[in-house]
């Protein structure tokens, strides 16, 4: 029953979203693409009538481009790090938490505290926690006053001080205290998503195993985890997508100069290369980069997708 | 005795593979796979038995054990979720430890573990004149109202048409929407920006919330709420006479508020961690978000950083956070994991 009436009520209740997207939404698509294909866009030298040739030079100048690599390389290192790491740890927990009835709701709890953080503010906290506040580093004037917690937990069980964040710290230390501060901020969604998956779980399949006699360890990889495989494969892919957006964490841990003080830039991200692009009035560049980073993402989640079909058992 | 264990033992043991063999199948039959497996034990069993009370005593042995195995297992599983809580937990503590320390005792070689100098509240007041935190506060909260009822009037008025009226191309324009999610948001930001210039947007509330009261997403969230209510109460309001709006007013709304609850509680969320779009457009301190403002008062400085006061405007921030959390914690995680059923 379409009549006129409906059609024209759906589309004036429809209009002020519809009306929002097309600016911020529709057009930014059409208008990134554009500017992607048109070589070395710049918006501040196009408002002043300059025109720009067509071409797919602004992809491969930011493929060449040095800091664009690294960008990437530290986009995938981390995600590649954070994800398995993070879906691995929360489905242990969640596992132990399903099998336990007393604490469980309070422990749900603090596990799920840390998704109603700012992450930036958090951040600050990490920082604070593996900061060495001191003067001088690796000279011979070396001053510390305090090496900060974690490297005083470590130096209590005796082994050695290690400088995480400031300057001159290697980039393998920078990627670590990355890693655990992403994992701990990746946690809560995940163990929420698949202890809810757990919990949904008929029971039957795990009462004939207690028949059976089967070991634990045979239900988990035999039972649990198969069952929870749409689960699984929806938090590693919303992982991905997150690892390659992950930015605000960075700044939350380094500050905006994306890295210790003596490297700057070295932990910058595919994110903070297209805001980068963008503040120094290079669209065309951003626009590219952008795309490249849709363009992976779409990629990897559709290459996980199909993967999963042949794995997930619904 | 020994002897019979052993052999009791074996049958176990034989038993094992056959069973998993069998359990593989069972996913398509269960009740009668394990009625013929009861049936097929009981047909072993009386092979090895022995007196009954010899075999009784054997089988508390093996229940004990099997006891004491579950309860080294319970206390191990309870042991790792502890210490995993606590390594979660530990930055909350150290950041409220450390914003009540004097900078003294926070640069002490050994740290303490509670403030051993007296309690230093003068610190949180120090950190919201430092930071300013009032001004970022309102804004914050002024922002985050805002956008929160305009989006939500937009995502019900769109939820409604997309759910319970009939438009040509409603599944294609649905759809199309949808497709949209799959877009990173740095994507828009590039021409975003552009366009809040050209409309003279730059530094003003306007374009902290316009461009974000859109969220494909809560559509999406909605509609499948409103779906669910069933259609005949529309039909019956229509022959009433009732409007749209009243009908949603006095129907879908109720219904459906646990929905907009979790909504709006993202949405205020959302406007609380927003850093780079503001970041990015209302950089004065007359518009800057809590975000922006707790990074920025503590890196502008190149000197010493007073690091208990950083803390303390830390926990200041995250205070508002965690409250709604302990109120509305039923709300967020459905929210969250609704999003993560069906996204």
């Amino acid at each position: 029953m379409v009549d006129n009436k409906q059609q024209w009520k759906a589309w004036l209740y429809l209009a002020p979203a519809l009306v929002l997207l097309l600016i911020f939404t529709v057009w930014p698509i059409i208008n990134t693409v554009r500017m992607s294909l048109l070589e070395n866009y710049s918006g501040l030298r196009a408002a002043a009538g300059e025109t720009f040739k067509f071409g797919f030079n602004n992809f491969i100048q930011v493929v060449k481009y040095k800091q664009f690599v690294q960008c990437l390389i530290n986009t995938i290192l981390l995600t590649v790090l954070t994800v398995p790491i993070s879906t691995l740890l929360a489905l242990v927990i969640s596992v132990c938490l399903n099998s336990i009835k007393f604490l469980s709701r309070f422990l749900q709890t603090i596990f799920f505290l840390p998704y109603v953080t700012n992450s930036i503010a958090i951040g600050m906290v990490f920082a604070a926690m593996f900061n060495i506040v001191g003067s001088f580093f690796g000279t011979q004037n070396e001053i510390i006053t305090t090496a900060g917690i974690i490297n005083n937990v470590i130096e209590f069980f005796g082994g050695h001080r290690i400088n995480w964040i400031n300057a001159g710290s290697t980039y393998a230390a920078n990627i670590a205290v990355m890693t655990i501060y992403i994992v701990w901020n990746a946690l809560p969604f995940k163990i929420l998503i698949l202890l809810g998956g757990l919990q949904s779980v008929n029971k039957q399949y795990y009462d004939a195993a207690k028949v059976d006699g089967t070991s634990r360890w045979r239900v988990f990889w035999r039972i649990t985890v198969p069952l929870l495989s749409p689960m699984i494969i929806y938090v590693v892919i919303t992982g991905f997508i997150g690892g390659f957006k992950e930015y605000s964490s960075i700044v939350g841990i380094f500050g905006e100069t994306m890295g210790p003080a003596d490297a700057s830039g070295r932990l910058n991200t595919m994110v903070g290369f297209i805001y980068d692009a963008l503040k120094t009035n290079k669209q065309g560049r951003a626009s590219a980069a952008a795309l490249i980073l849709f363009g992976i993402i779409l990629v990897v989640t559709l290459v996980q997708l199909r993967w999963s079909k042949k794995r997930v058992h619904y | 005795m020994k002897k019979k264990e052993l052999e009791e033992k074996e049958v176990q043991i034989e038993e094992t593979p056959v069973v998993e063999e069998i359990k593989e199948e069972m996913v398509q039959d269960e009740p009668d796979m394990i009625k013929e497996e009861k049936e097929r034990s009981s047909r072993v069993a009386p092979v090895v038995m022995a007196s009954e009370e010899e075999q009784n005593k054997d089988m508390a042995k093996i229940v004990s054990a099997q006891k004491v195995l579950k309860v080294v297992f319970k206390v191990l599983v309870y042991l790792f979720l502890c210490v995993m809580a606590l390594a979660v937990l530990f930055p909350f503590y150290w950041m409220i430890n450390s914003s009540l320390k004097t900078l003294a005792e926070y640069k002490r070689p050994v740290p303490t573990f509670f403030p051993a100098e007296g309690i230093q509240w003068g610190n949180y007041a120090e950190a919201f004149t430092a930071a300013n935190l009032g001004t970022l506060f309102i804004n914050t909260v002024f922002v985050g109202i805002v956008s929160t009822i305009l989006s939500l009037v937009i995502t019900v008025l769109s939820a409604f048409a997309f759910a319970r009226l009939d438009f040509k191309g409603k599944n294609i324009l649905f759809a199309a929407l949808l497709a949209t999610m799959m877009i990173p948001g740095e994507l828009f930001t590039i021409t975003n920006y552009t366009t809040v210039t050209n409309l003279g947007w730059l530094s003003t509330y306007v374009v902290l919330i316009v461009p974000f009261l859109v969220s494909v997403f809560y559509i999406y969230l909605l509609r499948q709420n409103f779906l669910q209510i069933p259609n005949e109460l529309y039909l019956a309001a229509k022959v009433d006479g009732t409007s749209d709006i009243k009908y949603l007013w006095k129907v879908m709304i109720p219904l459906a508020l646990p929905t907009l609850i979790s909504i709006t509680i993202l949405k205020m969320m959302g406007a609380w961690n927003s850093y780079i779009w503001p970041r990015l457009v209302a950089n004065d301190t007359a518009h800057s978000m809590i975000t922006n403002g707790l990074r920025n008062a503590f890196t502008d400085t190149t000197g010493d950083v007073n690091y208990p006061v950083q803390m303390a405007a830390v926990a200041l921030v995250s205070l508002p956070l965690f409250l709604v959390f302990i109120f509305l914690r039923k709300y967020i995680m459905k929210g969250v994991s609704r999003s993560g059923l069906k996204g």
